[in-house]
């Protein structure tokens, strides 16, 4: 079907070389590496060979297993209550260390127990902080990216009316989108500071002074949404760029028959803007998402996981192993993990925004 | 009655606008925030987050933090390092990436078809994924420059460059805007008897200032604000780019505020500058990475 004109194998390819080596030797090989080392005890520097480990890595960071205990009881049967009259239970210890009568759970830690009836259930980990740092980037990914794009939406819609001086607006939101994260975070990290800090203070002007400070970073219930807040605030100018091109590429005649037909200003929405945003939507979820599972700078600027690991997430997690303790291999499984991770979710949300 | 009628939509101008403006401010007080403190002494920065003052040039102002700031840690080096690996990878990236692009649309040549989903595919492999990965690499490829042949990439500029020259939504953004050029235009030129080489440099370049500066802004933005991957890469402090810099100042006992306020100035205000003067093809190209084929 080519023509003559068009087909030149040799000059084509030697076109096409130096970027598609480029893009093999930096970012494909490291891609399947990265599933090679996860099978491996793979070190930075070793005197040691590498060995073949299996899925070893997989169970030190996935490990799960349920325990009940019962209470302890004394010689009569009834259950021992200490002075507080809380009941006691025996030590986890007994059964995750070098207990042969129970070796699933085995170097096992406490991640969360509750109490039903007079028996406490416990949910052990072999890694807990790997799973807190699992729940909490799967937590700011489920809060951030519907808010971000939401958010972003409204603030399209905002900018996209016909008013003077409509783009000195449109330049300001956009304008955080080109300052560094790690810029950011070190300023909102001072915005955010206890006691007399900048937000407390405002927030105490606008509640008349009844607003007591919070240390924002320092509290384990406040440093995740802390850390949300400020990476929505830098990220939604970028995607509402994205939906102000998709606002401006639907046709203006639709709006024009709306108009005619005499329809309100929600059902203008709902019938001709959002249909003609599926593309577009679809597009800034997926975006979207993956920037935010791959949260970083912001941690190791404001909190490095703290307090409590209330804001550890894959990717510090994944640093910390592979760069900071050279573990490769444990650097590697958690990328692993991390990918599966964002390719599923990604083929979710294009599985549920499909066209019908 | 018309006078009610034009009232009625001055007062509705009117919220608009304070709705933009409240809007506005949301999103520029850090950035207020930062130049004002900058000239102001440590002690009286933090005194005035109490009023007002946060955001207005007033009281004891001064260059002093900048001069502090530059005594204490090699800010021209940071600066000259981001530029340089910046500019570089920026203008190896426009290059690699057209050309590569220019063969996948003008040229038919056996397996493009192939390699260009594979390629495309990459779009969503996040770099942090495989940065680890890649860490190991990095510290055992080997090398051919001055000094002959040697081992080992760490504490590099080119570390810093080479993995980033070519990425798929580059090449992408390449395709898209070729694949619109008439292709009358490279066929004539074929019968005339020109080279490929020829028509990439002649006829397609010239003709693609749009999607060259759209390019060259995402990678610069990416560039310039890299963090995580000189932070694990560059241990050597003459060739760290200015982001990892920052770790003069925080790793301080007591974080002298004012300078990390002139040295987040320096390093954020002429990209805001660059930003403000081009702020259409800034604000297009981001438009255009959500533009799909």
């Amino acid at each position: 079907m080519s023509s003559k004109l068009t087909r030149a194998n040799r000059a084509g390819w030697l076109m096409a070389f130096p970027g598609v080596a480029l893009m093999t030797v930096f970012i494909i090989v490291p891609f399947f590496l990265a599933f090679a080392f996860s099978l491996t005890n793979q070190r930075l520097a070793s005197p040691y060979a590498t060995e073949y480990v299996g899925l070893k890595n997989y169970t030190d960071l996935l490990g799960l297993a349920v325990f009940t205990l019962e209470p302890e009881r004394d010689d009569r049967g009834a259950i021992r209550r200490d002075e507080a009259g809380e009941i006691e239970y025996p030590r986890l210890r007994k059964f995750t260390r070098n207990n042969p009568d129970y070796p699933h759970l085995q170097g096992k830690r406490e991640w969360f127990s509750w109490q039903s009836g007079d028996r406490r259930t416990v949910v052990l980990a072999s890694d807990v902080v790997f799973m807190r740092a699992l729940v909490n980037t799967l937590t700011f990914v489920l809060v951030v990216a519907p808010v971000q794009a939401g958010l972003a939406l409204g603030l399209a819609l905002l900018i996209n009316q016909k008013l003077r001086g409509i783009n000195v607006f449109r330049t300001i939101y956009f304008m955080p989108v080109v300052v560094s994260i790690v810029v950011v975070s070190l300023l909102w990290q001072f915005i955010y500071s206890p006691g007399d800090g900048l937000l407390n203070n405002v927030l105490g002007w606008l509640s008349f002074g009844t607003f007591r400070g919070v240390d924002w970073l320092g509290n384990p219930d406040t440093a995740l949404p802390s850390i949300m807040a400020m990476s929505i605030w830098q990220g939604v100018g970028f995607h509402m760029v994205i939906w102000l091109a998709g606002l401006q590429n639907i046709s203006p005649t639709l709006y024009e028959a709306g108009e005619i037909e005499g329809a309100s200003k929600w059902q203008t929405f709902r019938f001709i803007t959002w249909p003609g945003l599926r593309n577009t939507a679809v597009l800034i979820l997926i975006v979207i998402t993956m920037q935010a599972f791959a949260l970083f700078a912001q941690i190791d600027v404001m909190t490095n996981g703290g307090p409590l690991d209330s804001t550890q997430v894959l990717v510090f997690q994944a640093v910390e192993r592979g760069y900071g303790k050279q573990d490769i291999s444990g650097g590697s499984t958690i990328s692993v993990i991390l990918f599966v991770i964002v390719l599923t979710i990604s083929l979710i949300q294009r599985f549920l925004t499909r066209e019908r | 009655m018309p006078a009610v009628k034009t009232d009625n939509r001055g007062l509705r101008l009117v919220s608009r606008y304070a709705a933009l403006s409240l809007v506005a401010v949301v999103f520029i007080f850090p950035l207020l925030f930062m130049v004002m403190s900058s000239l102001k002494p440590s002690a009286q920065l933090l005194l005035d987050t109490k009023s007002l003052r946060a955001f207005l040039p007033v009281g004891d102002l001064s260059l002093a933090n900048y001069s502090d700031a530059f005594a204490r840690a090699p800010i021209g080096v940071f600066v000259f390092n981001s530029v340089l690996v910046t500019g570089v990878t920026v203008l190896l990236c426009l290059f690699v990436c057209s050309l590569a692009a220019f063969a996948f649309v003008f040229i038919e040549w056996s397996g493009k078809a192939v390699v260009f989903s594979i390629l495309l595919a990459t779009l969503i492999i996040p770099y942090e994924t495989i940065f680890i990965p890649l860490l190991l690499m990095a510290s055992q490829l080997p090398w051919i420059g001055g000094d002959g042949f040697e081992l080992g990439w760490l504490n590099t500029y080119r570390v810093q460059i080479v993995p980033f020259i070519a990425d798929a939504l580059s090449i992408f953004l390449f395709v898209q805007f070729f694949k619109d050029l008439p292709k009358e235009l490279i066929e004539a030129s074929r019968v005339e008897g020109a080279s490929w080489w020829t028509i990439y440099r002649r006829v397609v370049m010239p003709l693609s200032g749009p999607v060259i500066a759209t390019a060259a802004i995402l990678k610069f933005l990416f560039m310039y604000n890299q963090y995580l991957w000189p932070l694990m890469v560059v241990q050597d402090e003459s060739i760290r780019p200015v982001m990892v810099g920052l770790g003069y100042f925080t790793d301080q006992l007591n974080v002298p505020w004012g300078e990390v306020m002139a040295y987040l100035t320096i390093i954020t205000v002429p990209v805001l500058g660059f930003y403000l003067s081009l702020q259409r093809v800034f604000i297009s190209s981001v438009a255009s990475t959500g533009v799909k084929g």
